[in-house]
């Protein structure tokens, strides 16, 4: 599972944190960093990320 | 399979009847033409960046939501209206006389703006809901227009400042002392109000609009809104007034089958409509308990609770129609919703509206753009946590206070 974050488009809201705390994380200076390539246990997890985004900015590619 | 509302609930109902296995036919019916959209940026960025020449459907498009795939075979009704259901026939009845039959219906038809009583005049006057209100609203935005917004909540506060960045002259008019108190309390709306204020919109508390003022009788522009008589007597110009005066639920299509509408629709915390197995409420129409604050029902308008009670609500249908025992774990989901105005990013926890007593945990309230963060308690218990402009690297600490001090659901139920 390859996840995508359209960087231009995010605004650092951190609902995908909430969704998949392994996935995604804010860095110490509140910038997103996250695992683009993920085990496909967490493609659950990610689908909520994805759905929940308010700039509808995360995209999965199988 | 019939889903009343194609708004982000009544998509994520869609898709999540098809994740968790359902096969049959699905038909959604919504009352707007265009696919489902993400509307909170129609008071913000997206009215902020749209030319005054924007149409509706455009702003739809930019703003679509992309449907999970397993949601592709779903049969989109748009443009038709709901208007009548018969639970017992199991139908309901579209505006064109259509009438569908189903197995198990979702009730997903969510909220309209209510309106200020005076019919007229009725031109100039607006509200922002749908991406045609918006489009709307933009077509008569340009500098130096006055505009009146009527009703200080948070939809009311994201307009002014939108369109003070657009350069409007912007007035809130709010009956209550300060701006957004039953989202955010009075201290926090108190210092988002000096806030606003300081970055040069103009606030009326603590009166309400008594009516509407239009142009001289006879004259071409007699049905457009030229002020606001507010009810302490004062008169503000306004060549716009925006209604930010609430919603309401859209439920009149329910009636006749027995039904408690007066606020939305009641459901069990598996979002059963009033104990029904096969009619189940999500979005913001549906009023449910969360065990994570107490047995009481309400509506929740927040971001997250369209997904979550989809996600509920398809697994009670699902059950219900392979005849398998419902998930014996409680529904308590965390609502959380945001707030961009000039300037300051509002992020919200919990339920702050529930709190009695607000502490400020980090920051001033006088110092709002340097960061802020306030606890909301009900009692011994955290409620819920306000964050304005505080990185997010550091919310996950804050929200944490929040769900330690939750009542285990498990000692409600």
């Amino acid at each position: 599972m390859k996840v995508i974050v359209d960087l231009e488009l995010c605004q650092d809201h951190g609902q995908c944190v909430i969704a998949a705390p392994e996935v995604f994380r804010m860095d110490e200076n509140s910038k997103l960093v996250y695992d683009a390539d993920p085990d496909e246990s967490m493609r659950r997890y990610v689908e909520d990320a994805v759905d929940v985004c308010p700039l509808q900015a995360i995209t999965i590619e199988d | 399979m019939v889903v009343a509302g194609a708004g982000l609930g009544g998509l994520r109902a869609a898709e999540q009847l098809r994740a968790q296995g359902f096969t049959g036919e699905i038909t959604v019916v919504g009352d707007e033409p265009y696919p489902p959209y993400n509307r909170p940026p129609l008071s913000k960025e997206a009215l902020l960046s749209s030319g005054d020449a924007v149409r509706a459907a455009e702003l739809a498009a930019s703003l679509a939501f992309r449907p999970r795939a397993a949601a592709g075979d779903v049969r989109w009704r748009l443009g038709r209206t709901v208007v009548a259901a018969d639970l017992t026939a199991r139908s309901i009845t579209l505006d064109d006389g259509e009438v569908l039959g189903w197995g198990a219906l979702v009730v997903a038809t969510g909220l309209r703006p209510r309106r200020l009583p005076q019919t007229a005049p009725a031109r100039g006057r607006h509200t922002i809901r749908t991406a045609a209100d918006a489009a709307g609203l933009r077509h008569e935005v340009r500098p130096g227009v006055r505009v009146v917004v009527v009703g200080g909540g948070f939809v009311g506060c994201e307009a002014a400042a939108t369109l003070a960045a657009l350069g409007c002259a912007v007035s809130v008019v709010e009956p209550l002392p300060v701006p957004m108190v039953r989202g955010v309390g009075h201290r926090v709306g108190a210092a988002l109000l000096e806030h606003h204020r300081a970055a040069g919109v103009q606030f009326v508390t603590g009166t309400g609009v008594s009516r509407l003022i239009g142009g001289r009788p006879g004259h071409p522009d007699a049905d457009r809104v030229r002020g606001v008589v507010l009810d302490d007597g004062r008169t503000l110009d306004a060549d716009l007034v925006v209604e930010s005066v609430g919603s309401q639920a859209t439920v009149e299509w329910l009636d006749g089958n027995g039904l408690d509408l007066t606020d939305g629709v009641v459901c069990d915390n598996h979002l059963r409509v009033e104990g029904r197995a096969d009619v189940v409420a999500v979005g913001d129409v549906a009023r449910f308990p969360n065990p994570r604050f107490d047995s009481v029902p309400r509506r929740v308008e927040h971001w997250c609770i369209p997904g979550e009670t989809a996600r509920r609500a398809a697994g009670t249908l699902i059950a219900h129609l392979n005849g398998t025992a419902l998930p014996d774990a409680s529904f308590a989901p965390l609502p959380s919703f945001w707030s961009d105005q000039f300037g300051l990013r509002l992020q919200s926890f919990g339920a702050p509206g529930l709190a009695d007593r607000v502490e400020v945990l980090e920051g001033e309230l006088g110092q709002l753009p340097a960061g802020v963060a306030v606890g909301c308690h009900r009692g011994g218990e955290v409620v819920g946590v306000i964050l304005i402009n505080i990185p997010p690297a550091r919310h996950p600490g804050y929200r944490s206070l929040l769900s330690s001090a939750a009542t285990p659901a498990a000692q409600l139920l």
